[in-house]
């Protein structure tokens, strides 16, 4: 069976300059990946390609199997759909009407919404916890609701690839949980998702595999446990961490030393243990906590 | 209970469609036919209103009234008020249906025919064919409104190849383009003005904008572009709403931003280029109608269109029957009456709405 996403020996140059050099990615339904890296690394390059957006100066992409240049943007968004990062939406628009664009790959010729686009719309929003933002506008949104608008907006295009530029971005703890156990439990339904990651232990608890790239080339492919290596850490970000695992049993956690970064000034004398600010970790993947959306039937 | 909350769900989408629906079709369409009503009834000769509506009756099939007033009254009506009042109602729905694209095309509360540089071009094309020496033949057959057209389109595509940079048209070279190939439109048109000196007169009141000349002709020559492009701008509304957001995001929603951005402008060009040639520049009314019915009913365009091109008809319907109303030697250009109504008003709707209208 064919793979949801393949990224095929994927190489971007911009200017000459090399962003991505050969990248390859399988991507099978059901999947999590989370795509980590430091800042420069081609993550949300290698994303854009993914979603078609860029055309890679070599190598490609396929979708369900066919390539993305054959298909056309409403093929393709119907079965692909993009959380872009720091967007900005038309303050004017209510958030219904912008969920509601979510159905635009699947518009007649009219232009009009049928009563299942109506359907569809109020049970995305339900999902992504922004049913009552309904009649908002979206200058009246703060950065949490409008990421949760736009998650609610990609679930309406019904899509069987979810990509996620930083979807935890901006988002207070509670609402970063949210949308990524919501991912992840799309993955369980047998969406492919893909998303781009800073904060390794939300990625490690919740992504079925991680990738690493560094400096536009993919380093390490795999579950978060064999990937997650502390010389993987200072080789690729440059970071002496310390890793332990999570209570609850499950991937690797990583913490700063107490003294901070491993060439910094800190000798750890600042910080005691006592003092460590204590950390909330979410519960590992594949165990929801009471209370948390349970899958549907 | 789980079917039951997917039912109110459901009702509570449809309730909402239906709160948004045909209400707001019915007041544009009722205000439309009332400044109709009144412009017909308005003018030097007194008409009044019962025998107005036998006079129109008598016209129609099913209907058998027998005439008790003077033929004259039957050709004021017909063949002078008629005519005129409905080619106030076109042209004011096409510079509406236009400004609301261009405004939302650009994403910018003040684009309209004019800052695009459109309006402009198909006003030196009009110019041009006035005082070019063609047959009286083609005029009749509407030399002015194809000069018009073919001038905006080559003004469109100038602005629209200027502003390209690579693959995409951002906006902000694209208002730049505007203006200057706007501004280089409006020096042609003075220069031709005082060049053919003779012709002046003629082409400075057609510019000045009105409706004095208007018979069925007219109103024949400009009505089939005016009702594709409402009808088209209308159906590309879907479009337009998901152009208000970037274009990554429009790409990713299915959309062919390139496609979509060429049949709007070319759609919006034919509107403005109608209504240009017929009634010369009239200001305010592409900037200001657009505006209030966004704030009155909402951003979608699917529905902003076509209820900017009632509203849109109705406004300069008005503002024409105001300006044969005013006492005095001449008629008052159409263009001073929509400047002096639109530019309060606009600075009314401004005050009243604090939050942001883009």
């Amino acid at each position: 069976m064919d793979n949801a996403l393949s990224i095929e020996n994927v190489t971007f140059k911009f200017d000459d300059r090399p962003v991505l050099r050969g990248v390859s990615l399988e991507l099978p339904a059901g999947g999590f990946l989370g795509l980590v890296g430091p800042n420069g690394s081609g993550k949300t390059t290698l994303l854009r390609i993914a979603a078609g957006l860029l055309k890679p100066s070599a190598g490609g992409v396929k979708l369900m199997g066919r390539p993305l240049e054959g298909m056309s943007r409403g093929e393709l968004a119907r079965q692909l759909a993009l959380l872009p990062q720091g967007t900005t939406l038309p303050g004017n628009f209510t958030v219904w009407e912008l969920v509601l664009m979510g159905r635009t790959p699947y518009m007649d010729l009219l232009g009009r919404e049928r009563a299942a686009d109506t359907e569809i719309v109020e049970r995305a929003m339900e999902m992504a916890h922004c049913r009552q933002l309904a009649d908002r506008r979206a200058d009246e949104l703060s950065g949490g609701e409008r990421q949760r608008v736009l998650m609610a907006r990609a679930l309406a295009q019904q899509p069987r690839v979810l990509l996620l530029d930083e979807p935890t971005a901006h988002l207070d703890l509670l609402h970063q949980i949210a949308v990524v156990e919501l991912v992840a439990e799309l993955a369980r339904e047998g969406v492919a998702a893909l998303g781009v990651f800073h904060d390794l232990n939300l990625a490690a608890c919740y992504c079925t595999h991680l990738a690493v790239l560094s400096q536009g080339r993919l380093v390490s492919v795999g579950e978060p446990r064999e990937v997650l290596t502390a010389e993987l850490l200072a080789e690729v970000f440059e970071v002496d961490l310390c890793l332990t695992s999570h209570p609850e049993g499950g991937p690797a956690v990583l913490l700063p030393h107490t003294g901070g970064h491993r060439n910094g000034r800190g000798t750890g004398q600042l910080a005691s243990a006592e003092s460590l600010p204590s950390i909330d970790l979410p519960s590992p993947n594949g165990k929801p906590k009471s209370g948390a959306t349970s899958a549907k039937p | 209970m789980e079917t039951t909350a997917v039912d109110n769900r459901v009702a509570i989408g449809r309730a909402r469609q239906v709160n948004r629906g045909w209400s707001r079709y019915g007041i544009a369409l009722l205000a439309l036919i009332l400044a109709s009503a009144v412009g017909v009834a308005v003018g030097k000769a007194a008409l009044d209103p019962g025998t107005l509506l036998a006079i129109v009756l008598s016209k129609l099939p099913f209907f058998h009234v027998t005439p008790w007033w003077p033929a004259s009254f039957e050709t004021i009506l017909l063949e002078v008020r008629l005519p005129r009042v409905l080619m106030g109602a076109l042209v004011g729905a096409g510079l509406s249906v236009a400004g609301a694209t261009y405004q939302g095309l650009f994403r910018n509360p003040l684009a309209d025919p004019y800052l695009v540089g459109v309006a402009a071009g198909a006003g030196l094309g009009a110019a041009l064919a006035m005082v070019a020496p063609l047959p009286p033949g083609l005029y009749a057959l509407g030399a002015v409104q194809v000069a018009a057209f073919l001038s905006a389109l080559i003004t469109v595509g100038l602005v629209y190849s200027l502003a390209r940079v690579g693959r995409t048209t951002p906006v902000t070279t694209l208002l730049l383009a505007g203006v200057a190939v706007g501004s280089l439109a409006s020096a042609a048109t003075s220069f031709v003005m005082f060049a053919q000196g003779d012709k002046i007169t003629v082409i400075y009141a057609w510019m000045l904008g009105g409706f004095n000349i208007t018979g069925w002709q007219q109103v024949l020559l400009v009505a089939p572009y005016v009702a594709a492009a409402v009808i088209a701008l209308s159906l590309l509304g879907g479009r337009a709403n998901v152009l208000q957001l970037d274009e990554d995001q429009a790409r990713s929603l299915g959309v062919n931003v390139e496609m979509a951005k060429l049949g709007l402008v070319l759609f919006a060009t034919l509107a403005t280029a109608a209504a240009v040639s017929a009634a010369g520049l009239i200001g305010f009314v592409g900037l200001v109608v657009p505006h209030a019915v966004r704030m009155l009913w909402g951003p979608d365009h699917r529905s902003l269109v076509p209820l900017s091109a009632l509203v849109g008809g109705a406004f300069l319907v008005a503002a024409d029957t105001l300006a044969r109303a005013i006492p005095g030697s001449q008629d008052v250009p159409v263009g001073v009456i929509t400047a002096f109504c639109g530019a309060p008003f606009f600075i009314y709707l401004l005050r009243q709405q604090k939050r942001s209208v883009f």
